[in-house]
Formats: structure tokens, sequence, C-alpha cells
């Protein structure tokens, strides 16, 4: 099936047009998962390069600066399950086409997620952020993408939609390179399902810029934890900003479960998340620097996240 | 290839356009519709004199495609003075001289109005991070601030 014929297709949905410029060949925006399947394998097969849109706030950037040149655009805002935004007793369910803004909006999330909620709201401005979606954060595969290693923490799913029914992939073993992800052919996220916190378990992220808005991170934490009778009983503990993917460091989680939390207990989770790092030194500071930093905000947001769960008590 | 057809409303008008693909909201409000109150500071979502509203959520127009505003509702800084005038904003940048060469003002003022919409007493904390994507290189935003806060009141209880 060429594009011209997918044209006829279209037109009885939502379809916008087709039209030829710096390369870009089409923009779509289908109504349906199942469409925006068939327009992803059918420029696999023409070995064109189609890009999914979500609030383009990385695509248009790349594609203006000559970083990336689709051949297509599949918007995928237009599509019913994108646009899920449902919280319930099992699962917290976030749309692919959900800007941060919209998550913001939701009391409940912010109380059950505050960290995912605070990891969305560092990135960009306002208005980056009535268009930014973390799925797109998260596709982007940036080293320093915020929301990453709060949506680890958090022990996020991603729901990845394809032709065979779809699949889930845990949100660490999504990102596997520099702006690299784990999506075939044929695949785009659907959105990503956070397991639903009890009242005794929260998480938080923090990152150092050297500006208090809208810069890179030079380092991040993403610390989600649960206790039982004083004794923390679930911890995962993410890093990011400090090697080419976010990381799930386990053995830092390790180090809190069974215990209560004390100096002594952070400190070695502090030294397992400085022994995964593996940072770059770059203008933003050097290796050595960065994996000082990444322990110090693991430590506070290891504090954040227990205070969390002794007011919620 | 023909361009594609959008159709749209940008401040309570219904308007129809033809855009290239790649094109951004702003390039075809500025060059396509004439429409040159919105600015061009940087083109990559760092300066904010782009601001528009897209269905009530302020955006950086140089961030979106023109084609994306299909079946959208658009607020630029064309609509936002009314019948009587200008809107309470405008006076008050006017009034505290909250602009010199004026270009981060229209993108300043969307953004402010959209802040008081959502939030009719914002702090100057609230005001100050909510502004933060919007650069000015002249004034200084001390200035803007006094004007957004001058016109919160106001708008809270009319003189
Ligand atoms: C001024 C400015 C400041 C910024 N500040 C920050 C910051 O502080 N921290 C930070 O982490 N980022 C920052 N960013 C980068 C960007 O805003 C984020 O990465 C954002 O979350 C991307 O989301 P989006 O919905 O706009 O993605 P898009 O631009 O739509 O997409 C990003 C990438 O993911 C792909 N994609 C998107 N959705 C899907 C999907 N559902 N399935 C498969 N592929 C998909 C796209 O094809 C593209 O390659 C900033 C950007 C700007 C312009
Ligand atoms: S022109 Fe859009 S943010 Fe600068
Ligand atoms: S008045 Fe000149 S940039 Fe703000």
């Amino acid at each position: 099936m060429t594009f011209v014929s997918l044209l006829g297709r279209l037109n009885a949905t939502n379809y916008v047009g087709i039209g030829v410029f710096m390369g870009l060949q089409g923009y779509y925006a289908p109504n349906s998962v199942d469409e925006v399947i068939s327009l992803l394998l059918e420029a696999a097969n023409e070995s064109q390069l189609a890009k999914l849109l979500a609030g383009g706030t990385d695509v248009l950037v790349q594609m203006h600066s000559g970083l990336n040149k689709p051949d297509v655009l599949v918007n995928l805002k237009k599509i019913k399950e994108t646009n899920r935004l449902e919280i319930n007793d099992r699962e917290i369910y976030i749309g692919a086409a959900i800007p941060s803004a919209q998550m913001q909006e939701y009391q409940n999330l912010k109380t059950l997620l505050p960290g995912l909620l605070e990891a969305a709201d560092l990135i960009g401005s306002t208005q980056v952020q009535g268009r930014a979606t973390i799925c797109g954060n998260l596709c982007n595969a940036s080293p320093a993408g915020d929301s990453i290693p709060a949506l680890i923490a958090a022990g996020a799913v991603c729901d990845i939609a394809n032709k065979d029914g779809g699949r889930q992939l845990q949100v660490e073993d999504f990102v596997v390179g520099v702006g690299q992800n784990a999506l075939e052919p044929g695949e785009f996220l659907l959105g990503v399902s956070v397991p639903t916190p009890s009242s005794t378990k929260k998480d938080a992220y923090l990152r150092f810029i050297p500006r208090t808005e809208m810069d890179i991170a030079v380092a991040g934490a993403g610390v989600a934890i649960a206790f039982e009778d004083n004794k923390c009983v679930e911890a995962r503990i993410a890093i990011g900003a400090v090697a080419p993917t976010a990381r799930l460091v386990e053995r830092a989680g390790e180090a809190l479960v069974g215990h209560e939390i004390s100096d002594e207990t952070i400190e070695n989770a502090v030294a397992a998340c400085r022994e995964a790092a593996s940072p770059i030194s770059d203008k933003r500071g050097t290796a050595a620097y960065r994996k000082k930093v990444v322990g110090v905000l693991i430590k506070r947001a290891i504090k954040i996240a227990e205070s969390r769960v002794r007011e919620a008590a | 290839m023909p361009k594609l057809h959008v159709e749209t409303s940008i401040n309570g008008d219904p308007v129809e356009y033809l855009c290239e693909p790649h094109e951004t909201m702003l390039s075809v409000l500025r060059d396509t519709l004439g429409m040159t109150g919105t600015k061009e500071g940087c083109g990559t979502g760092d300066c904010g004199a782009c601001s528009i509203q897209v269905d009530g959520r302020l955006v950086c127009s140089c961030l979106m495609l023109a084609a994306e505003a299909e079946d959208s509702e658009i607020e630029t800084i064309e609509g936002i003075s009314g019948k009587d005038g200008l809107h309470v904003l405008q006076s008050k940048f006017l009034e505290h001289a909250a602009l010199q060469c004026g270009i981060c003002t229209p993108g300043f003022i969307v953004a402010s109005k959209a802040l008081l919409e959502k939030n009719p007493d914002p702090d100057e904390e609230t005001i100050r991070y909510w502004l933060a994507g919007n650069l000015c290189r002249c004034t200084g935003y001390d200035k803007i601030v006094r004007a957004v806060q001058d016109a919160a009141k106001e708008l809270a209880s009319p003189a």
C-alpha cells in the first residue's frame, strides 16, 4: 500500500492532508491505534522514517534544526486510548497524549505520585508543559530526561501497541541507549501504567541544574519507598543523567529494604548509586562532580520520600 | 503535492488556511494570516515570545505544527483586547512601563492572561515560575511582575 492509497483510506477518518517540503512528505492524525500501526509499518516497508508526534517539543526542535529528518509525522493525539488518564485501586494509567499540564491538574495524582509529578513539572516552561508528555520524554530517551528515573522508581510499565496485540515492558528495560528505545518497527507507546501505590508508599524526584528553571539535569534521582512498622519494605532507586541511560540501582534499594531508614542505610544506598553511575565530563560538570552530586540527590530524595510517607500516615 | 487544508478557530472566528506539513503555527499566524502580534524570538521553545493558547492551554506556537490546529480553539494576542479597549493586563503593562522594545510583550500578556484565568490571585513566586519561559532582554522582570500583580488586583475588584 502506498501513501496515495492510504490517502483514500484516511479520508474517511481524520485525515488532514499530505504535502512535500523539507523532506517531510506526510502528516497524519489518525483516530485509531490500528491506523497508527499501519502507517508505521507502511513507512518501514518503504524505508521511510516515520516519527510519532506527541507534544512535539522534541520532534519540532529536532526537525527544524536538521537533527532529525522524518519523512512522515504521525500525530497520536486524536486517539481515544492515548488520551486515557485513569486512576483506580490497581493502576494509574497515563496515556501517551496527556500533556504534563493536564497531569498537574489531577490532585490525587499529585498525592499518589508526587515524585513523578515533580519530574514532569521540571520539564520546560509552562508553555512547554502545555504540550510535552512524559511518554514523549521517555521515547526521546535522552540520558537527562527528567521523567525517566521517576518512572523507573515508581515501577512504571510501558504499554506498547503493535499489530500482534501489544506487549508490556518495564521502563528500565525500555531505554536502550542515548536517544534509543526498545520499540520495533510498527510499534508505539500507548501509555504508561504505574501500580497504584499504597498509602505507606511515596516517591520523590530531584535533579540538579545550574539555574533554578529551564535547564538540563546534571544529575537526577528518583526514589520510591514503602514502609511497614517503621521498616522499609520496598525501595526502588533510579539515577539519571549520569550514564547513557537512566538506571535502576537494585543494590541501592536492597540497602534500604528490611531496615529502618538511618544515616547508615542511606549511606549504603548512596554508595551503590555512585558505583552504578558512569557519567561523562562536559560543560555541565565533570564525571567526578556528577558522581558526588547524584549521591547527594539520592540521599535527599530518600529523606523526602520518607517524610512523605510519615505525613500521609 | 497539495498543501494541507486546516479548519480551526482563532479568537472565536472560524478560520481556514493551507499549510505545508512542516510549517509551525507561528509561521502560519504571521506569514499566512498576517497576524504578526505573535512574535518569534528563538523558534525553539525557549523564549515564550510566540505564546498562544490552544484549547485553553498555554503553548509555544513555534513548537506546534499548523496542521495540529485542526478543530482547535486558538487564542492569540490579537484577541485579548475587548470592544471596550485594552485588556487590564495591557493597561497595566503600559502603566508600570513593563516594556521597552516590546518584542516579548505579547508573549508575556498571553501567558499572564492564561495564569490569571487559572489562578486569579497568584503570589509573586507563582507568577515568576509561571512566566519563567518568557524571556525579556530589556525591561527586567520586576516591572512585569508588578504589572501582573496589579492587573490581578484590579480584575478582583474593578476600580
Ligand atoms: C524549552 C524546552 C525545555 C525543555 N526542558 C526539558 C527538561 O527540563 N527536562 C527534560 O527532560 N526535557 C526537557 N525538554 C525536552 C522535551 O520537552 C521533553 O523531552 C518532552 O517530555 C517531550 O515530550 P513530547 O510529548 O513533546 O514529545 P515529542 O517531541 O512529541 O516526541 C519525542 C520523541 O519521542 C517519540 N515519541 C513521542 N511519543 C511517542 C509514543 N507514544 N510512542 C513512540 N514514540 C513516541 C517522537 O517520535 C520523538 O522522537 C525541553 C524542551 C524544550 C523545548
Ligand atoms: S519563538 Fe517560540 S519560544 Fe521562542
Ligand atoms: S521589552 Fe524588549 S525583550 Fe522585553
